[in-house]
């Protein structure tokens, strides 16, 4: 770790002015950025704590759901309208982590959570992500927890979040604030940017830029919904694959479907294909089959995650027929 | 005079535990103190061009940069072949990625990391070989296998000829990985150097060992170095030798002339104090038609680091050659050298992965000859040590699988694959034997009985979370008839009577017939002073006295410690003793064993696999405590249903660096992945190994863990896996 300073603001514009200089780093939960800083990864001069700043609140509005971008994972899972109206959210939650780190984690700070790539991880590797143009070892290594989908030949680092992947299939927008005051909207499916030739360049965040809140619309799909994860270990571990699916029925047939996918992706991986193949359906095996099989489209897998190609069609037809059920 | 021993009594440090009372190695602070942390190769073979720390030097509170350029030079002519030698900043060679290639010491821990962070090194990077598999075929005879006490290999009948004869035979391969300990505290060491005297203050499982190896490289004597060591939080094997942190820390504390604390990270506890070795193992059974062992061959290959950091040499063949009647058996034992770390003892070494292969094996001629596997394993029981060729002192291994089959309900087992289901999830049923040698060395202890009737009793051996100190209170009252809150029992430190290493599951068996004898020594001394006074003793004889309750009895008269003492003008009594090896090593074979029982539920279409009910039957001698003693099984199990299902240290072959050395991505078990553990104790005691009858259960409980859960993975979905760990792409329909 190196040495940093460290500055809590009192108010957003202080804080978004303090952090738009290079070197500064927004601080909330501290529970990827602690790590990454204790690893060498992340070595800011200063940390920019949040800590004082309002963004707090959960809202659970008849038109959406909004979420303070400092409302702990804890909280939100436990909000009784979250469970109610948005099960996929408070299933979500609930299967990242461990108590102690929902306790502090935010929001924000988890729609910003780093891969957990084991050559980002420690700077004794080349990592593209860490060290643009350094290569990406993982690429021909270690990568059986990597995905295999929007991966590109410098990057196929995992986007490690479930909560982010429940909130894409929910049409999230969040709201960001930056310099002078200016705000703006981002779709959550745009705000993650594909590696490409720039894997550290992760977001659309500019300079400063912070996120204030997560604004969930209300919808029919969302309160059928639920979250499925796989992993090997039963608790404590990030996805092997997941599923976020949120259905709309009318009887038993299709009217709406959101479908995203975690543990696949180099960002929250929204199915639009799938979507589609599902909806005016009627909700079954047979229709859930059919459209999971489109599900890996695009999938370059390597040598150690190929099994995440079938096991990620297997894995959204249980969660759909969980949800249709 | 047996109240305490074999109750379930609390830990006699609990409090102290659950507190933050304990201290463990890293909490010992002093006037002075600094901090020391690692420098690390980034590269897997080569040598050192330059090392430039001429920044780090020149950083805020930095107090020295120890490179092989400036580094004190050691006595390294002097070790004996068990200490670890290398790498010690000696020379400029590299032998493993993450090697210590310096050691930075600071005024705070903070200025120590930026310090390192800011050395820089330039290597001539040599060819690298990382991955065994890749030169297996390059495999070579260990130098000192088992001390060089025997031959790797063993052979006898033809194995290889009854094979070919043979009615039902199996041949197959099973691989384990790499893993690591993992205890809860990382290894650490504060050093203070006093002149030529060296204190220091680390977390070991052997103070002596420690005290030894720093003695001898340092060229000081033995009585100059003292180790106190008086809690570990955790080892299983990781803190068994002296490795170089520990070294260092010394070496850096002579540099700078202060105290040196040096802990370390997570992650570098995947690269300092060694591992459990990979292992491929090519196993051939063969049976007769009534299921009778005809055949046994178990060629074992295992990983070694570069042979010039040392060798071990995991014993995977040696539970084959013992455990079944058979009149044919061949076992072989092969190192392949990679560029990683030196390997060492992980609970239950050579067992664990061993048996895992060998029950493995046999569940899959079980399979061959359509038999029950509890009926196979009781058709081959024995009652002698076929490779030794002596008699088992005790072996209840029948018992084991009568009892522990019983209380899981083995009889309802449908043996066909994907017979059993609860709803949708395939349910499985395996089960696997568990044997661990009965180990016992010499140990020593001195007790010093006092005036207001507490007794205080030294013995320089450890307590690694077992429960040492419990146990030991149990015999000490016991012995003496005083109660349990009287007794003090101390350990972990060098100024103690001297105790081997807590490894190998002996402490329970060396130790305690010390302090029993000690006690008995202390008694005979006490009445001595009641006999030699005429007016207490007058016309009596040891024989007639007794001593309970803090009291001499004298026939018709009781005499009170404290006046035992003030009439002999003395303050208190002291006795040391020392005891040997097991009473029956000569002429038996010493081994315990059990039965392990899973249950497995796989989900048919996602092949997660979760273990969902657990019973394991042990004949492990006389329990001492009845509650650390289950505790002892309930970790082992534990231990074990992680390497079955969830732990590997993943090499990345370039560069032979870990990909997953910390917490988050190398998995160990939690609460949800373990479920109720039912624990039997077969009774019985075995007096050949110790006086008391009991055996060291820190290992047994591990071995064959592994095998019952791959045999029940079979059972659940038909899928054979013979590499652990078993994952679910491995039963992916």
């Amino acid at each position: 770790m190196q040495s940093f300073s460290y500055l809590r603001p009192a108010d957003a514009d202080a804080a978004i002015a303090a952090a738009a200089q290079p070197g500064k780093k927004y601080i909330a939960g501290g529970t990827d950025l602690m790590q990454l800083m204790k690893d060498d990864v992340e070595r800011p001069a200063q940390i920019v704590d949040l800590d004082a700043l309002p963004y707090t609140k959960i809202e659970a509005g008849p038109d959406a759901l909004r979420l303070g971008a400092l409302a702990t994972m804890s909280d939100v899972a436990a909000h009784p309208e979250v469970a109610r109206k948005y099960p996929v959210i408070a299933q979500a939650l609930l299967a990242s982590a461990s108590p102690q780190l929902r306790n502090m984690a935010t929001m924000g700070g988890n729609m910003l959570q780093r891969t957990r790539c084991g050559y980002f991880r420690d700077t004794g590797f080349a990592c593209n992500k860490r060290e643009p143009g350094s290569g990406c070892p993982a690429i021909h290594g270690q990568n059986r927890l990597l995905a295999i989908l929007g991966g590109s030949g410098h990057c196929i680092a995992t986007h490690p979040s479930d909560l982010a992947v429940a909130l894409v299939a929910l049409d999230t927008v969040l709201e960001l604030r930056g310099a002078n005051g200016a705000t703006r909207q981002v779709a959550l499916g745009d705000f993650h940017k594909l590696p490409g030739d720039t894997p550290h360049i992760e977001t659309v965040l500019q300079p400063g830029e912070l996120i204030t809140a997560l604004v969930v619309p209300a919808s029919a799909a969302a309160r059928r919904s639920g979250y499925l994860k796989v992993r090997d270990r039963a608790s404590f571990e990030f996805a092997l694959v997941s599923a976020a699916v949120a259905l709309d029925l009318d009887g038993g047939v299709i009217r709406d479907a959101r479908i995203a996918m975690g543990g696949v992706g180099t960002k929250p991986w929204r199915l639009p294909a799938v979507e589609g193949a599902l909806r005016g359906h009627q909700a079954g095996d047979v229709a859930f089959a059919a459209a999971a099989a489109q599900a890996p489209e695009g999938a370059m897998p390597a040598v150690q995650n190929a099994f995440k190609v079938k096991l990620m069609q297997k894995t959204l037809v249980r969660a759909l027929r969980t949800v249709a059920a | 005079m047996n109240a305490l021993i074999g109750q379930p009594i609390n830990r006699v440090d609990g409090r102290l535990k659950v507190t933050g009372g304990a201290k463990y190695a890293a909490e010992f602070d002093m006037p002075g103190l600094v901090h020391a942390t690692l420098v690390q190769s980034t590269i897997a073979a080569g040598t050192i061009i330059a090392i430039d720390s001429r920044d780090a030097e020149g950083m805020p509170g930095v107090l020295a940069v120890i490179t092989p350029d400036n580094a004190e030079k050691l006595k390294l002519e002097k070790a004996g072949q068990e200490m670890v030698t290398r790498p010690l900043l000696q020379d400029a060679q590299i032998f493993y990625n993450g090697q210590p290639i310096a050691v930075v010491v600071a005024d705070t821990l903070d200025r120590a990391l930026a310090a390192a962070a800011a050395v820089k090194v330039t290597y001539r990077q040599g060819e690298a070989v990382t991955i065994m598999d890749s030169v297996l075929d390059q495999a070579y005879r260990p130098k000192h296998f088992r001390n060089g006490e025997r031959s790797p290999d063993s052979n006898r009948g033809d194995a290889d000829a009854a094979f070919d004869a043979a009615a039902a035979k199996v041949q197959a391969t099973y691989t384990t990985p790499v893993e690591h300990h993992n205890p809860m505290e990382p290894h650490a060491t504060v050093a203070r150097w006093d002149g030529e005297r060296l204190t220091v203050w680390t977390a070991t499982q052997g103070i002596a060992g420690t005290q030894r190896t720093l003695a001898t490289l340092f060229g000081v004597p033995v009585s100059s170095v003292r180790v106190i060591c008086p809690f570990v939080g955790g080892g299983f094997g990781c803190k068994g030798n002296t490795w170089p942190p520990a070294t260092l820390t010394a070496m850096a504390a002579q540099k700078v002339g202060r105290p040196v604390k040096l802990s370390l990270t997570r992650r570098q506890m995947y690269s300092s104090n060694g591992y459990r070795p990979r292992t491929v193992q090519k196993l051939r059974l063969a049976a007769d038609a009534q299921g009778k062992l005809v055949a046994m061959r178990h060629d074992g290959l295992t990983q070694m680091s570069m042979p010039s950091l040392g060798e071990f040499a995991e014993p995977v063949g040696l539970a084959t050659e013992m455990l079944y009647a058979c009149p044919n058996v061949a076992v072989t034992h092969r190192l392949v050298a990679v560029n990683q770390g030196l390997p060492t003892y992980m609970r239950a070494p050579g067992e664990a992965s061993g048996v895992f292969a060998l029950e493995s094996a046999m569940d899959e001629l079980a399979v061959a000859l359509k038999m029950d596997p509890v009926e196979l394993r009781l058709r081959n029981d024995t009652d002698r040590d076929g490779h030794a060729e002596k008699p088992f002192s005790s072996r209840k291994l029948a018992e084991c699988y009568r009892e522990g089959a019983e209380a899981f309900g083995w009889s309802r087992r449908n043996p066909a694959p994907r017979s059993m289901r609860d709803g949708n999830a395939l349910i499985g049923w395996g089960v696997a034997t568990a044997t661990y040698p009965a180990n016992r060395r010499p140990a020593s202890a001195a007790v010093r009985l006092n005036a207001d009737g507490s007794v205080h009793v030294f013995s320089g051996t450890q307590d690694i979370g077992t429960g040492t100190y419990t146990v030991m209170s149990q015999v000490v009252a016991d012995t003496l008839g005083v109660p349990l809150n009287r007794v003090r029992f101390l350990l972990g430190d060098s100024a103690y009577p001297p105790a081997p290493t807590s490894g190998g599951s002996t402490t329970v068996a060396s130790v305690s017939p010390a302090v029993q004898a000690a006690c008995a020594a202390v008694r005979q001394k006490l009445f001595g002073l009641v006999l030699a006074d005429p007016e207490t003793g007058g016309g009596f004889t040891a024989a007639d006295l007794s001593l309970q309750n803090g009291a001499v009895y004298v026939p018709g008269r009781r005499l009170p410690l404290a006046q035992v003492l003030a009439r002999a003008g003395v303050e208190s009594v002291e006795a040391g003793a020392s005891s040997g090896e097991a009473e029956g090593k000569a002429g038996y074979s010493l081994h315990s064993f059990g039965a392990q029982f899973a249950e497995v539920r796989v989900d048919p279409e996602l092949g997660e696999i979760r273990v969902s009910r657990y019973v394991g039957a042990f004949d492990a001698g006389r329990i001492l405590n009845a509650k650390t003693g289950r505790s002892q099984l309930i970790g082992g199990i534990t231990y074990g249903i992680g390497m079955a299902l969830l732990e590997a240290t993943e090499t990345d072959a370039e560069t032979g660096r870990y990909v997953n050395a910390n917490l988050a991505e190398y998995l160990v078990p939690v609460h949800p992945d373990v479920p109720t553990i039912q624990t039997i104790f077969v009774a019985g005691e075995d007096t050949q190994v110790d006086p008391l009858g009991a055996r060291g259960i820190g290992e047994l409980p591990m071995v064959g863990v592994a095998a019952a859960i791959a045999n029940a993975v079979y059972h659940a979905t038909g899928v054979r896996v013979r590499d652990l760990p078993i994952r679910l792409e491995q039963v992916l329909a």
